[in-house]
């Protein structure tokens, strides 16, 4: 028997009927599959072919700022692996905030689905609501965005086709971004290919490797991982000794409670070749400076973390050999795969 | 206070075939397991609403307090009097950190009868430690490093202490099997323990009230002094040692209901 299957059974030439958009599987990674846990898809927004390239388009579109001038692909450029190599990002009106932009990738793999520096949002979908109407960035309105979204001459059908019925409003717009930014998987970066058997560490990555992994000298793992969590990040909350008191209160401010004052959310490492600057500030510029802050530069506070040793010293004193060995083999995160064309503009 | 209680009901997931066994006993019917892991300072419920205030005096008399707290048990077996011993397959990640088990879902039933004994391990046996992938525990970072030996962590219990100087310091009494690399090879010894619970019959829905006693892990035998372990444990081979001998006195069984 014969069973004819129409994708789209009940869409009329018009356009305005139905659609049953296709299902789209995120392409998890040999090195994700074999180690840690599936990826987190919440079942109100599943992938869709349709709905990742309408969160594509929407990213790269300046229409969801106010005066058509920002689109979130400003402030997380492909070539940075989506985030911003300024310090603060500019808005539309050239205001700047106080945080660095996150980069954005293997966002469907943060378990605990708290997003944003201080964990203030707690699924992609509510992060992409807000840059649009906060004041320093898109400085725009929902009204606004979705009515010039129904205005226009593609964005229609494109919602029709990503979720199956005509409509456009803030939470398709923020499902369809969020869809998008599942497919954000970077994946193959040089160490990536060296546990794969497919490439060979130099010396000095090796004994980086090693540092990192020493709980005597970069201890590195607690918080990041190891080579058997390609995710390189705990995606927890910790004061890892910047300040001794806290301009910003991070996690603190989204809790209320003392105790998570001055904690942010731990970055991958992964990618770190084009995410300067970093912390949570963007206050060091370079991955030396980093290193030096962690070997030297600990500040005490009452918030620090356990792990943060020998504060009193500022560190735990690496080596000049272990800092640029460690530094090395950071760098061997990097995924330049990750940053080419294959993500750019629609 | 509240109390924290972290409910492990577990599962039996070798076969219950065995009621062509006309020799055992207990081939009739089956119960629930449930283990219910609770936390004290000595006599004092501890949930993680203690955590992050100096507020625990150890016994060696520094000022203390616990940020983090994640333990690992596995291997819980049933010895009956007559019959074949039940070991379950699993484990169990308890967080009292973050009030979750991470290992949820482990759900069954043992058949009812009368045990001798009833068992868990602390930590992994080596053949748990190093011949599995586990997917879950490497998504908790709870990973060995190899120049460690490799395999899991025990426990990672952390927070601060007021050292002899009066300064606030953090510690991380993190356990794992015990290594040392000063020489040529690995020398490892083997720092998992098994708590047994004693006896018991089931013939209902059982749950064991368990505790662990974190006092303990400073305590008895060795007195233990913050102001010289406190951090960089992992690699340190006596500490290890000393955390399995402290660890022998920690967990009691409190109840069955």
């Amino acid at each position: 028997m014969a069973v004819i299957i129409c994708t789209s059974c009940t869409t009329t030439d018009d356009g305005i009927g139905d659609y049953i958009p296709t299902p789209s599987r995120l392409e998890v990674p040999t090195l994700f599959e074999e180690n840690i846990i599936p990826p987190i898809i919440p079942s109100s927004n599943l992938q869709t072919e349709e709905g990742v390239a309408l969160g594509k388009l929407l990213f790269f579109d300046p229409i969801l700022s106010s005066n058509n001038t920002l689109a979130c692909a400003d402030c997380h450029a492909t070539a940075n692996a989506f985030t911003d190599p300024d310090r603060f990002s500019d808005g539309i009106d050239g205001r700047r905030g106080t945080r660095n932009a996150m980069p954005l990738f293997n966002l469907a793999w943060n378990y605990n689905e708290r997003f944003l520096w201080d964990g203030s949002a707690f699924s992609l979908e509510q992060q992409a609501f807000a840059p649009v109407t906060n004041p320093i960035e898109m400085n725009s309105t929902w009204q606004a965005v979705v009515d010039k979204l129904k205005q226009d001459t593609t964005y229609p059908e494109l919602f029709r086709k990503a979720f199956g019925t005509a409509g456009i409003d803030s939470i398709r717009v923020t499902k369809a971004i969020a869809q998008f930014e599942r497919t954000l998987i970077s994946s193959n970066s040089k160490f990536d290919q060296f546990l794969r058997g497919q490439t060979t560490l130099t010396p000095q990555e090796l004994n980086g490797f090693d540092v990192f992994m020493d709980e005597a000298r970069g201890d590195c793992f607690h918080c990041h991982g190891s080579d058997k969590n390609p995710l390189w990040t705990d995606n927890a909350f910790h004061n890892n000794g910047l300040d001794t008191t806290f301009k910003d209160l991070g996690l603190g401010a989204v809790t209320g409670d003392p105790a998570d004052n001055g904690k942010f959310r731990s970055p991958s490492l992964r990618n770190l070749a084009f995410t300067a600057p970093y912390m949570h500030d963007g206050r060091f510029n370079t991955l030396d400076e980093v290193i030096n802050h962690y070997s030297d530069g600990l500040k005490p506070s009452s918030t620090i973390d356990p792990l943060m040793k020998k504060v009193a010293l500022g560190g735990v004193g690496l080596s000049p050999t272990d800092k640029a060995d460690l530094k090395a083999f950071l760098l061997s995160l990097s995924d330049f795969n990750f940053t080419n064309a294959s993500k750019s503009q629609p | 206070m509240k109390t924290h209680t972290l409910l492990i009901l577990a599962l039996l997931s070798i076969a219950l075939a065995c009621n062509d066994d006309e020799t055992s006993p207990q081939t009739t019917s089956s119960s629930t397991i449930t283990f219910n892991m609770e936390h004290t300072w000595d006599d004092t419920t501890v949930s993680s609403n203690d955590f992050n205030t100096l507020k625990f005096a150890n016994a060696n008399g520094e000022t203390m307090s616990i940020t983090k707290l994640r333990y690992l048990i596995s291997n819980i077996t049933f010895t009956p009097t007559n019959g074949e011993t039940i070991t379950l397959e699993g484990y169990e990640l308890i967080d009292l950190t973050n009030n979750t088990n991470l290992n949820t879902g482990i759900l069954g039933r043992i058949p009812n009868g009368t045990y001798s004994n009833i068992s868990f391990t602390f930590g992994f046996n080596n053949a748990d430690n190093y011949n599995n992938n586990y997917q879950d525990l490497n998504s908790a970072l709870w990973n060995v490093p190899g120049l460690l030996g490799g395999g899991y962590h025990y426990m990672q219990l952390e927070g601060k202490f007021i050292d002899n100087t009066t300064t606030e310091k953090g510690y991380a009494y993190h356990a794992i099997r015990a290594v040392d690399n000063s020489g040529d090879t690995q020398k490892f010894e083997d720092t998992f323990f098994t708590v047994n619970l004693g006896s018991t019959t089931i013939s209902k829905d059982t749950t064991f009230n368990i505790a662990m006693n974190i006092a303990e892990w400073f305590k008895t035998p060795n007195t233990w002094d913050l102001n010289v372990l406190n951090t960089m444990l992992m690699p340190n081979f006596d500490a290890q040692l000393l955390m399995f001998q402290n660890g022998q006195n920690v967990f009691n069984l409190k109840s069955i209901d």
